[in-house]
C-alpha cells in the first residue's frame, strides 16, 4: 500500500499568500511604531542627560544663579521654589480632591456624579494657560506676582488628577468592607473615614505623587502667577518665587551658552524628580492593589 | 406555635446624636468640595471672558478675521494665530494619529507578555516629560537637526508642493512645533486607544480568527470597527491637548504674525502669542487683545473636552452609568 503523494502544496499561494504578507507588514508596522515612541523617550533622555553633564557640579545645586547671567552660580532658588509651589498646591488639592472623590463613591446618586465627574474631566483637559490666565485675573491684577497666586493655579492643575485617583482606588474597595461596617452598626461617616479611607491610603498616595511630579513640571501656569522674580534664594510666598519650569523656559529663549548649559541642568533635575516620582507612584499603586486583593 | 417574646419589647432605638450629625455633616462637607469643583470651573469661565470683555466688545467677532497684529498702530486680530494652531495640530494629528493607534493595537493585541508591561510603562512616560523640557530639547536638538538635515532634503524633493518652502534657518518654526507636538500627543491617544482595544469582547476576536481571518483582518474588521467612536474620541483629546499646549510651542515655533504656506516658516499658535507675551502688553488693548485669544482658547478647550469626554463615557464602565 503506498501513500499518495499530496497534489497540492500546503505553500500559500495567490490570495491567501497576499492576506499574510499584508499582515506581517501591518504587524511589522505596530512593532516598530511602539520602538519609535520608546526611542524618542531614550533620545530626550539621553541627550539632555548628556548635554547637562557639563552643569553638574555642587555650586549648581547649593548657588543661586548668577545675578548678572554669566556663567557660575546654580539653580538652589529654583529647586528650593520650586518644592514650596508644589508642597502648597499638593496641601490645597490633596484634601479637595479626596473629599470629592468620597462624595462620588460613597454619597451621589448616579444623576449627580456624572456631571461632577464631567466638570473634573473637562477641567483635567483645560489649557493649563488658560488656568494661568485665571489665576492672573483673580489673584495677580492689583496685588502683583506672589507664591500662594502660583501654588493656587497648580493646585488647580492637582485638583482632577488627585480626585480621580482617590475615586479609583475608593472604588476598589471591597462592598463587604461597607456591609461589614453598617451591618456591626456603624455609622455611615465612621465606617467611610475609620475603615473605607484608610485601606485607600496607598493608592491616594500614588494619585498624589503622580499629581506632583504633573505639577512640578508646568509652566503655563506659573507664567502669569509666579514667573518675575529675584534670583536670590526666597521663602516669601506674598511675592514670587523662583520656580525650575519658568527658569528653564526664560534660559531657553536666550542666546546666551552658558544660560543654555543651566537649563540643559535644570531640566535634567526636573525630569529626574518627574520620573522617578512615576517609578516611586507605579510601586506604591502595584503594592495597594495587591493589598486590595485585586 | 411560637411567637415573639413579649418581655422583649422591639423598640426603635434612635441614633446617637453624634452619628446622626457625622453623618450630614460628612456628607455636606463632601458635597461642598465637589461642588467647589464645579464653581471653579464656571469661576474660570467667567474670570477669563470679563477679563477679555473690553476686547469682545471692542472688536466682535471681526477680531477672528483679522490677521493684523500691529501693537504700533494699535490693530489687533487673532486670524494668524488661529492659522498657526491649526496647522500645528493638524499636522501633530496627522502623524500622531496612526503612529497611536499602531502602538494601541502593539500593546494590546501583539505585545509578548513581557514586553507589554514595559513599553507600555514607558509609552507613558513619554507623556510625563514635562513640557519646558520637551520644549529645550525642540529648540536645541530637534531644531537645528531638521533645519540642517530634514526640512532640506524635503525641500528639495517635495519642494513642488508650496508647503515644502525653503527650510528655515535656525530650525524653529510650525514644522518643528508640530513635531514637537507629535511627541506629546502620541501616548495620550495611544493609551485611550489600547483601553478601548482591550474592551472588544475576546470571544469577538477569536470568533474572527477561528473563521480564518489573519490578525490583521481581525484587527480590521472587529476592533477598529467596534471602537471607531472611541478612538475618534481619543483624538479630540489629542487635538485637545495640542491647541492649548503653549510653552513647548512657544520655545520652538519662531513667533510671527503673517499667515505663510511654508510649513517650515515661524508662526504663533493662540497659546504660544499668550505665553510669549507674559512680560507684558505695550497697551490695556493690546492686553485685552491677548485676553481675548485666551478667551477663545477657553471655549475651543470646553468644546472638545466636553465632546470627547461625552463620547468615551459610552465605553468606560467607571465613568458611565453604574
Amino acid at each position: 500500500m503506498s501513500a499518495a503523494t499530496p497534489e497540492f502544496s500546503l505553500r500559500p499561494t495567490g490570495r491567501l499568500r497576499r492576506r499574510r504578507i499584508v499582515n506581517r507588514i501591518m504587524e511589522t508596522v505596530g512593532t516598530l511604531a511602539a520602538l519609535l515612541a520608546v526611542a524618542v523617550l531614550g533620545l530626550v533622555v539621553v541627550s539632555v542627560a548628556v548635554r547637562a553633564a557639563p552643569a553638574l557640579s555642587l555650586d549648581f545645586f547649593t548657588q543661586p544663579p548668577n545675578i548678572f547671567g554669566g556663567p557660575g552660580g546654580g539653580i538652589s532658588s529654583a529647586i528650593i521654589g520650586s518644592a514650596l509651589l508644589v508642597a502648597m498646591a499638593t496641601a490645597m488639592a490633596l484634601p479637595v480632591g479626596v473629599l470629592i472623590a468620597i462624595y462620588l463613591t460613597e454619597f451621589a446618586s448616579p444623576g449627580v456624579a456624572g456631571p461632577i465627574q464631567l466638570v473634573l474631566d473637562v477641567l483635567n483637559g483645560l489649557p493649563t494657560i488658560v488656568t494661568g490666565i485665571f489665576v492672573y485675573g483673580l489673584l495677580v491684577i492689583g496685588h502683583g506676582q506672589s507664591g500662594y497666586a502660583g501654588a493656587f493655579a497648580l493646585a488647580i492643575v492637582m485638583l482632577p488628577l488627585v480626585a480621580r485617583a482617590a475615586q479609583e482606588t475608593l472604588l476598589l474597595v471591597p462592598t463587604a468592607l461597607r456591609e461589614a461596617g453598617l451591618a456591626l452598626g456603624v455609622s455611615r461617616w465612621r465606617t467611610v473615614l475609620g475603615v473605607i479611607l484608610p485601606t485607600t491610603f496607598g493608592g491616594i498616595l500614588t494619585g498624589a505623587v503622580l499629581a506632583m511630579a504633573r505639577a512640578a513640571g508646568e509652566t503655563a501656569p506659573l507664567l502669569f502667577a509666579s514667573s518675575i522674580f529675584n534670583p536670590a534664594v526666597s521663602t516669601d510666598v506674598t511675592h514670587a518665587l523662583p520656580n525650575i519650569p519658568v527658569l528653564i523656559f526664560t534660559y531657553s529663549e536666550q542666546p546666551d551658552q552658558s544660560l543654555h548649559e543651566q537649563a540643559w541642568g535644570a531640566a535634567l533635575v526636573l525630569m529626574a524628580f518627574v520620573l522617578v516620582a512615576s517609578l516611586t507612584a507605579k510601586a506604591l499603586l502595584a503594592r495597594s492593589r495587591r493589598k486590595l486583593g485585586q | 406555635m411560637a411567637s415573639i417574646p413579649s418581655e422583649y419589647p422591639v423598640t426603635r432605638q434612635r441614633r446617637g446624636l453624634g452619628d446622626r450629625l457625622g453623618d450630614h455633616g460628612l456628607k455636606a462637607i463632601t458635597l461642598a468640595a465637589a461642588l467647589a469643583a464645579v464653581v471653579l470651573l464656571g469661576a474660570i469661565v467667567w474670570k477669563v471672558l470679563e477679563l477679555a470683555w473690553p476686547a469682545i466688545s471692542h472688536y466682535g467677532l471681526s477680531f477672528l478675521t483679522s490677521a493684523t497684529w500691529d501693537p504700533v498702530r494699535e490693530e489687533f486680530g487673532a486670524l494668524s494665530f488661529i492659522y498657526g494652531t491649526v496647522v500645528t495640530s493638524f499636522l501633530a494629528l496627522l502623524i500622531a494619529t496612526p503612529l497611536a493607534v499602531a502602538i494601541a493595537l502593539w500593546l494590546s493585541e501583539l505585545a509578548p507578555g513581557g514586553a507589554r508591561g514595559v513599553i507600555g510603562s514607558l509609552v507613558e512616560m513619554l507623556a510625563a516629560i514635562p513640557s519646558v523640557v520637551l520644549g529645550l530639547w525642540g529648540i536645541l536638538v530637534l531644531g537645528p537637526y531638521l533645519s540642517h538635515h530634514l526640512e532640506p532634503w524635503l525641500h528639495e524633493h517635495l519642494g513642488f508642493l508650496p508647503i515644502f518652502g525653503p527650510p528655515s534657518s535656525t530650525g524653529t518654526g510650525m514644522f518643528t512645533a508640530a513635531l514637537i507636538l507629535t511627541i506629546m500627543i502620541v501616548p495620550i491617544i495611544a493609551s485611550i486607544c489600547r483601553e478601548l482595544f482591550l474592551q472588544v469582547p475576546n470571544e469577538l476576536e477569536e470568533g474572527a480568527l477561528a473563521l480564518g481571518a489573519t490578525r490583521w483582518e481581525m484587527v480590521r474588521g472587529v476592533i477598529l470597527p467596534a471602537t471607531r467612536t472611541g478612538i475618534a474620541a481619543a483624538i479630540i483629546l489629542g487635538l485637545g491637548r495640542a491647541l492649548g499646549e503653549a510653552i513647548a510651542v512657544t520655545q520652538v515655533i519662531g513667533g510671527g504674525t503673517h499667515i505663510t504656506r511654508n510649513i517650515f516658516g515661524p508662526s504663533d499658535t493662540i497659546a504660544s502669542k499668550i505665553a510669549s507675551s507674559y512680560q507684558g502688553a505695550a497697551s490695556s488693548l493690546e492686553a485685552a487683545s491677548l485676553l481675548y485669544l485666551a478667551a477663545i482658547l477657553l471655549v475651543i478647550g470646553l468644546v472638545t473636552n466636553f465632546v470627547a469626554q461625552v463620547i468615551v463615557r459610552r465605553f468606560d464602565p467607571l465613568r458611565g452609568a453604574r
